[in-house]
């Protein structure tokens, strides 16, 4: 009976490793692109190859990257960018509170070395996959992160690379890359009304404050003044 | 080849990471109120729509002061939205807008 119930086990957690690896297909294809995208708007924003790679490796996160690009174009200084980061970045402690539950039986050891590989994509392919086998997977965490992770970083080197060796960037319309990619960033991350109020008000307080004083202070003040207005919208029903 | 920013890497990595590891280390830090939780949710979408609206209508002017901007680039933006909308695909309109703004200069419609 136990032998029959491992067996059973097994081919779960063998058919949900499969589905990981199609799900991580996409997204290691869209990471590639995307990160070429990065590279090229680095290298746009004054960033070296050795820069590029190291934004990649350590920070690992692409809307809080291409957001310090502006920032760090504009010549704003290195604290209000990392606090940008910090604000960005810290809807990862979200993730692991979901990741949390799965993991607390293994060791401190892992658990703070898989922390770095914790990626808006890693964490939507693990979650699915544990919630699929109801216990945690480390070689199947492994397997998300790496092949979400692995095309950004490479193809983030590859973007500023090339990018180097194209002289008119804004001739083939490089530079609406980096709005459009946070436009689009934002739009990803709405799901119910409290994040679309929270998104346009954000937009808003953001302009006016930037032309009425600073564009720096505007981006600042838009996101934290942004998230208050998503908080007075009232929560979206769960669907039937 | 300049490596000062690699710094800037290390310092955006030390913020992040507490971000990553607290929840898994810590079990307490999977009780956050939950209106901080809410607030941290929407910090995303509210902090990347100021990037993008700021980075798009606010330009120096020559006095160096902030002025308002309003261009074609707007339009490429606005179609680059409206496919992550439709297809949740963000590749694919970063392609199209950055496309749009090569065709427009090109023809002569738009310039730099």
């Amino acid at each position: 009976m136990q032998v029959t119930e491992r067996a059973s086990e097994n081919d779960v957690l063998r058919a949900s490793r499969r589905r990981l690896l199609m799900d991580t297909v996409g997204i290691a294809v869209s990471g590639g692109g995307f990160g070429l995208v990065y590279g090229i708007a680095a290298h746009e924003a004054g960033l070296s190859v050795l820069e590029v790679a190291a934004m990649s490796t350590l920070v690992l996160s692409g809307g809080a990257q291409f957001a310090a690009l502006g920032y760090i174009a504009a010549g704003a200084p290195w604290a209000a960018i990392v606090l940008l980061t910090a604000f960005i970045n810290s809807r990862h402690l979200l993730y692991g509170a979901a990741l949390g539950p799965y993991l607390s039986d293994r060791s401190a050891a892992l658990r703070a070395a898989m922390a770095h590989g914790l990626t808006d994509e890693s964490f939507a392919i693990s979650l699915s996959h544990f919630r699929r086998i109801g216990r945690a997977d480390v070689a199947g965490y492994g397997m998300a992160a790496l092949f979400g992770e692995v095309p950004w970083i490479t193809f983030s080197i590859v973007g500023a690379t090339l990018a180097a060796n194209i002289l008119d960037p804004a001739r083939f319309g490089l530079d609406v890359i980096f709005p459009a990619a946070m436009a689009g960033l934002a739009v990803g991350l709405i799901t119910g009304k409290r994040e679309l109020a929270a998104a346009i008000s954000g937009a808003i307080v953001g302009v006016v404050v930037g032309l009425g004083w600073d564009p720096a202070a505007g981006i600042v003040a838009g996101g934290l003044v942004g998230p208050f207005v998503g908080l007075l919208i009232p929560a979206s029903e769960p669907s039937v | 080849m300049s490596t000062n920013l690699v710094w800037l890497a290390l310092l955006m990595a030390a913020v992040t990471y507490p971000a990553r590891a607290n929840p898994l280390l810590l079990p307490q830090m999977r009780n956050l109120p939950p209106i901080l939780l809410t607030y941290l949710r929407l910090v995303g979408p509210a902090v990347l729509a100021s990037l993008a609206a700021v980075s798009l209508a606010v330009k120096t002017g020559p006095s160096g002061r902030p002025e308002l901007s309003i261009g074609p680039e707007w339009i490429a933006v606005a179609l680059c939205v409206a496919i992550v909308a439709w297809r949740r695909n963000l590749l694919v309109g970063l392609i199209v807008a950055a496309g749009l703004m090569a065709l427009l200069r090109a023809t002569g419609i738009a310039v730099v």
